[in-house]
Parts: C-alpha cells; sequence; structure tokens
C-alpha cells in the first residue's frame, strides 16, 4: 500500500543487518510473501535512534517510532509509542494520504480531523475564518 | 545500491551533518553533540547506516531518498511480539 503511494520505507532497529536476516528468512518470510521488501536498517549504538529522539538509554533499544518525511526532507508527521502498543498502519496510510494531498495543492487546501480521501477539504484563505462551521461539520468525520 | 563489505564490529549507524567538532577542543567534547532533535516541519537528521535488503547487505543514507516520500519506522528488536 505504501509502495503505490510512492512511500520508501526503512525499518530501524538496534539489531544488527545479521540478524535482521536471520529475522527476515526465519520468521517474516513466513509471513510476508517474499520477506521484506524495504530496507531493514542497523542502529546499534542508537545514534539514529538519539537523533529521532526514541532511544531508551536503560533499555539499550529504540522505542516505536514513526516519522514521515516529504521528498524535501521535512518531517511531516511522527508517532511515538512506548513498546507494549503496536501502531495502526491504516492511520499511517491516512495521513500519508493526506499529506500528499496538501502537498499537491500546495498547501492551498487542508484537512480537517478524520479526513480520509473522498471527504471535504478546507480551501485555506482569509473568507475561510470564522467560517469553517459553515463548510464542514465535526459529524462528517 | 552497491553491496556493503562486512566487518567485525558491531554495525552500527551515523549521524550526518552535525556541527564539526573544532579540533583543539577534541579532549571534552560533550556527547550532546550527535544530538539534533527530530521535530515536525524541521529537517529530518540525515544518517548513513548499514542495512538488510534482499538478501543483501547495503548502506543507507536518508538524503539519497530526496525527492520522495520516506516512511523511518523505529522498534525495539527483531523477534520479539507486537
Amino acid at each position: 500500500m505504501l509502495q503505490k503511494l510512492g512511500v520508501e520505507v526503512l525499518s530501524v532497529s538496534t539489531d544488527s543487518q545479521f540478524v535482521h536476516k536471520m529475522w527476515n528468512e526465519s520468521e517474516l518470510s513466513k509471513m510476508v510473501e517474499g520477506g521484506i521488501p524495504f530496507p531493514m536498517v542497523a542502529d546499534g549504538a542508537g545514534h539514529l535512534g538519539r537523533a529521532y529522539g526514541v532511544y531508551d538509554e536503560n533499555g539499550g533499544v529504540n522505542i516505536r517510532g514513526r516519522f514521515l518525511i516529504d521528498p524535501d526532507g521535512i518531517i511531516q508527521a511522527m508517532e511515538v509509542l512506548t513498546p507494549p502498543v503496536g501502531r495502526k498502519f491504516e492511520e499511517t496510510v491516512r495521513q500519508v494520504q493526506a499529506f500528499q494531498h496538501v502537498r499537491a495543492t500546495k498547501g492551498a487546501e487542508a484537512m480537517p480531523a478524520g479526513w480520509e480521501p473522498g471527504k471535504k477539504t478546507l480551501k485555506v484563505g482569509p473568507d475561510l475564518v470564522g467560517k469553517v462551521w459553515e463548510v464542514w461539520n465535526p459529524r462528517d468525520r | 545500491m552497491a553491496e556493503k563489505a562486512i566487518g567485525c564490529a558491531r554495525p552500527t549507524g551515523a549521524v550526518l551533518g552535525g556541527k564539526p567538532v573544532p579540533e583543539e577542543k577534541t579532549e571534552s567534547v560533550p556527547e550532546e553533540k550527535e544530538m539534533t532533535t527530530a521535530k515536525v516541519g524541521s529537517p529530518a537528521p540525515d544518517f548513513e547506516a548499514p542495512a538488510y535488503h534482499n538478501g543483501k547487505f547495503i548502506s543507507v543514507k536518508l538524503s539519497e531518498r530526496l525527492g520522495k516520500w520516506v516512511m523511518l519506522c523505529f522498534y525495539p528488536g527483531d523477534f520479539t511480539f507486537v
């Protein structure tokens, strides 16, 4: 799904690339046909995790953090969770679609809460100030 | 992408583009030098790191992906459960 949207995925953990290889071969390739299609990055010393604020110094691991980076190299979205809760992939996809839509309109349109592809966007400008209630109802979410 | 030669050192990546450290002060460089904290709306800290991809060991550099959307996902560890 992310590939269809033209998004390149990189996964990062403090495991070595050798462990990534074995995990892919012995387990993940049995859950994902053909194995993991994206690069699995090794961050043994936690330099990457520290730079992104997700390195847990006590545990020596990177906690779950997801960063959406646009074609200009700017971080547009981030989500960081403590270890026991996993992410929801559909929400990631929705955010990619929303940010790609914003970029396609060069910022002329904004995505209200709960926006999904096909739903109403907001045309940003002086005329919209104080008038959001006329064009968008929270129940539309 | 070129395959990466494998050594015995613990594989890790490095953050790129940090402030260069003045040579005469190398004795007491505070650790925070490598802290480039990620924020929304700010440039993503660039890095270069070893990776496994499609049966090969490669080197991944974030800035080589400029012009494309990138999803960077950190997770605690291989062979864990969530």
